[in-house]
């Protein structure tokens, strides 16, 4: 494929990468040739705080079945836990 | 019977507007003269890959340098430079055009060069290579490895890729050989075809090979999409063209 395009999403929490915990404030999404996997293509996805610091990132490459597989488990432990955390805490400004 | 040996390390070369850019170079030992190849790399980046096809190119006998493309994102690790450039769109047109003409002053000015110097790119890199070679008017010779968006809709070009190569066909200065997998979606067979009925129609001096068989980068001996018998074949292909147009 070799694209330039990328999807960017903003997004709030830790990661944990090699220099330890990190504040997390993008996500950065596509479909293209791996860096390390021995695929064809791979759904990748760049986890940042600083969109242009290289280096401090956590980084996956997974196959097209098992994004998937992990986007309906993303979706279906939100489901579980909003039915069993059912008051919503007020998100701390910090990781706002 | 000639003792067969090369020199391969990571050198800085002038750029761009000035910009010291970080590549490798990987050249056969002896007088030459040779001739040279700019090695392109794809989009994830300056890897372990590209390299290893430098030094294959070597081997044949032609001095290559494959530039970082993304030297002012990082020098650091090739895979993390590459996701910062990647978020960022990618390396912008001009500044590659300009990385490439620093390269080919470069290669011509070593030694043992015999002042001949070709250009090959893989995937994105296939796209550059059609790109400089409609742009830069002394490469000799052009290999352009399934480049995807050689062809592009409007919606794929921005800022950075402003123009198509596809669209800077009357400017080709310099024979191109295309290697493309008929199973590929990036170019597809019909923008395969439609490249080629472009290039009839310009006069250009060109040589398209497709592969049954194959799909987009099937030289990459560490993916499931590497096909032996179809990348050896076409590896012969892109010899027989530099060594047509390269040789002394």
């Amino acid at each position: 494929m070799c694209t330039w395009i990328v999807e960017h999403t903003t997004v709030s929490g830790s990661a944990k990468g090699p220099a330890g915990w990190f504040h997390l404030n993008q996500a950065n999404v596509y479909f293209d040739h791996p860096y390390h996997a021995p695929l064809d293509h791979a759904l990748i996805i760049d986890f940042v705080e600083t969109p242009d610091e290289v280096g401090n990132r956590v980084a996956v490459e997974l196959t097209e079945e098992s994004a998937r597989r992990l986007v309906d488990s993303i979706l279906a432990a939100l489901e579980s836990g909003e039915a069993g955390h059912p008051v919503r805490l007020e998100v701390p400004a910090a990781i706002a | 019977m000639t003792y067969r040996s090369m020199i391969a390390e990571e050198i800085f070369y002038r750029g761009h507007e000035g910009d010291q850019v970080q590549a490798y170079v990987a050249r056969p030992l002896g007088d030459g003269p040779f001739g040279s190849v700019i090695v392109i790399h794809h989009m994830p980046g300056w890897d372990a890959g590209i390299m290893e096809i430098a030094r294959k190119i070597a081997d044949q006998g032609y001095l290559t340098i494959a530039p970082n493309l993304y030297t002012r994102f990082g020098t650091g690790d090739p895979d993390e430079v590459a996701a910062v450039a990647r978020a960022a769109g990618g390396t912008p047109d001009a500044t590659f055009v300009g990385d490439t003409a620093g390269a080919i002053d470069y290669l011509r000015l070593m030694p043992t060069s015999n002042g001949k110097v070709g250009i090959i790119g893989f995937c994105s890199g296939g796209r550059h290579a059609v790109l400089a070679a409609s742009s830069l008017d002394n490469l000799d010779a052009a290999v352009d490895c399934w480049g995807g968006l050689v062809i592009a809709s409007e919606e794929q070009l921005d800022e950075n890729h402003p123009v198509a190569p596809f669209d800077m066909t009357a400017n080709l200065a310099s024979p191109l050989l295309g290697i493309f997998g008929n199973d590929d979606a990036s170019p597809t067979p019909e923008q395969v075809n439609q490249h080629e009925e472009a290039l009839k129609q310009h006069g250009k001096t060109y040589k398209f090979n497709r592969y049954d068989g194959a799909g987009h980068g099937f030289f990459s001996v560490n993916r499931p999409g590497y096909r032996a018998a179809q990348a050896t074949t076409a590896w012969v292909e892109v010899f027989k063209w530099y060594d047509r147009y390269l040789s002394a």
